[in-house]
């Protein structure tokens, strides 16, 4: 006779990856450094904007960013002439990071040489959204050429994260982009997300985009150092 | 408008192999510190924002089921409905739209997600013989 029987487990399938993002998260408050996990589809505008956001940041803070990428080296390099620390993580294939692959590539960096450190997702909508990296903040880019329903496609996408940048806006005409229905649909799907508009390209919402950045890292070593002190 | 369906089938699949990879690997040890030698069936929680596809996930199990205790086993799968807290009703509700993030009461928006990103082991269901009593010498 066979009995079915239960083996009650009730745990989260990504369990393995969140507590190592938490424990990557402890590690960046405790050294200062400001991270930035951005998503976008392939050909968004990531590596362009993150270019110019190096380059500018470089001329007042350690920056650094990680890199990620399917097959090639060549968002690395392009990255690399902003003059900041780049590093390429190759994911042979898989379409996301985790943060196991943060740790390992971290490990040549001294962090509390870094204020602010971005990672580069692998271009796509879908997969990088279940993995927390330990990331202090999560920002899904949108080009204004991409068309204005993508959040309402992707509402897991744009419901994790923090802040949208669209970008590409010198194309805005030329797309026939709808900013009212963008905005609308990205509230939509997530009530009260800072939206930031940029061209890379031309500078455009360049300088907002850096001072918006300069204040959250303000405000998150504000609150941690009040926390550690809260410790004592 | 083709390529971009096919792109999109690629992504997700590539990602439910690899959810699919680290479900296994949690099951299956959990599975082996009970002693179960082969799990019949495995429950999971899903939930409406976790960005995963049943059907690519259930495809991604069984390869990286093979050689486990979970081969063959198979994948009960609980849609979990997305629910957000209305700070002006004071009350949790559920999300008739995804898409919407607006409380289906008082129409105000928001952003607080109570649940629907779940993506959860539950249980692992497995048999075990017993036999009847008075039956022993079959």
């Amino acid at each position: 006779m066979l009995n079915t029987r239960m083996l009650e487990i009730r745990q989260n399938i990504l369990s393995k990856n969140d507590q190592l993002a938490n424990h990557l998260r402890s590690r960046f408050e405790a050294a200062g450094v400001f991270v930035v996990n951005l998503l976008s589809s392939p050909g968004a505008g990531k590596t362009m904007l993150l270019e110019e956001t190096l380059r500018r940041l470089s001329e007042q803070y350690r920056v650094a960013a990680l890199v990620g990428d399917l097959a090639t080296d060549n968002d690395a390099r392009r990255l690399a002439r902003s003059g900041a620390l780049v590093h390429q993580i190759e994911t042979a294939g898989i379409c996301h990071l985790e943060a196991a692959m943060i740790e390992h590539h971290l490990q040549a960096w001294d962090l509390s040489a870094l204020d602010f450190l971005f990672i580069e997702n692998v271009g796509n909508l879908v997969c990088p959204t279940s993995y927390d990296l330990g990331e202090a903040l999560r920002g899904v880019l949108l080009a204004v050429t991409e068309g204005e329903d993508k959040p309402l496609k992707y509402p897991g996408t744009f419901a994790s994260a923090d802040f949208v940048i669209v970008t590409k806006v010198d194309l805005a005409e030329v797309a026939e982009f709808d900013q009212h229905t963008t905005d609308h649909n990205i509230q939509s799907v997530h009530p009260g997300i800072p939206v930031l508009y940029t061209s890379a390209r031309r500078g455009t919402g360049m300088q907002e985009w850096i001072d918006w950045l300069e204040i959250r890292r303000n405000e998150r070593i504000t609150s941690c150092a009040s926390v550690s002190l809260a410790a004592y | 408008m083709l390529a971009g369906i096919a792109l999109l089938g690629k992504e997700t699949r590539m990602h439910e192999l690899s959810i699919a990879h680290n479900l296994v690997e949690l099951a299956s040890t959990a599975a082996l510190d009970a002693g179960v030698g082969q799990v019949s069936a495995v429950h999971l929680r899903l939930g409406l924002l976790a960005g995963v596809v049943p059907e690519a996930l259930e495809f991604g199990f069984e390869i990286a089921a093979q050689g486990t205790p979970l081969a063959g086993a198979q994948l009960l799968i609980e849609s979990v409905p997305v629910m957000v807290y209305c700070s002006a009703c004071h009350e949790t509700v559920l999300l008739a739209n995804i898409q919407y993030f607006y409380c289906p009461v008082c129409g105000k928006p928001t952003s607080q997600i109570v649940q629907g990103r779940e993506l959860e082991l539950i249980a692992l269901e497995y048999t075990t013989a017993s036999l009847p009593r008075g039956d022993r010498h079959a």
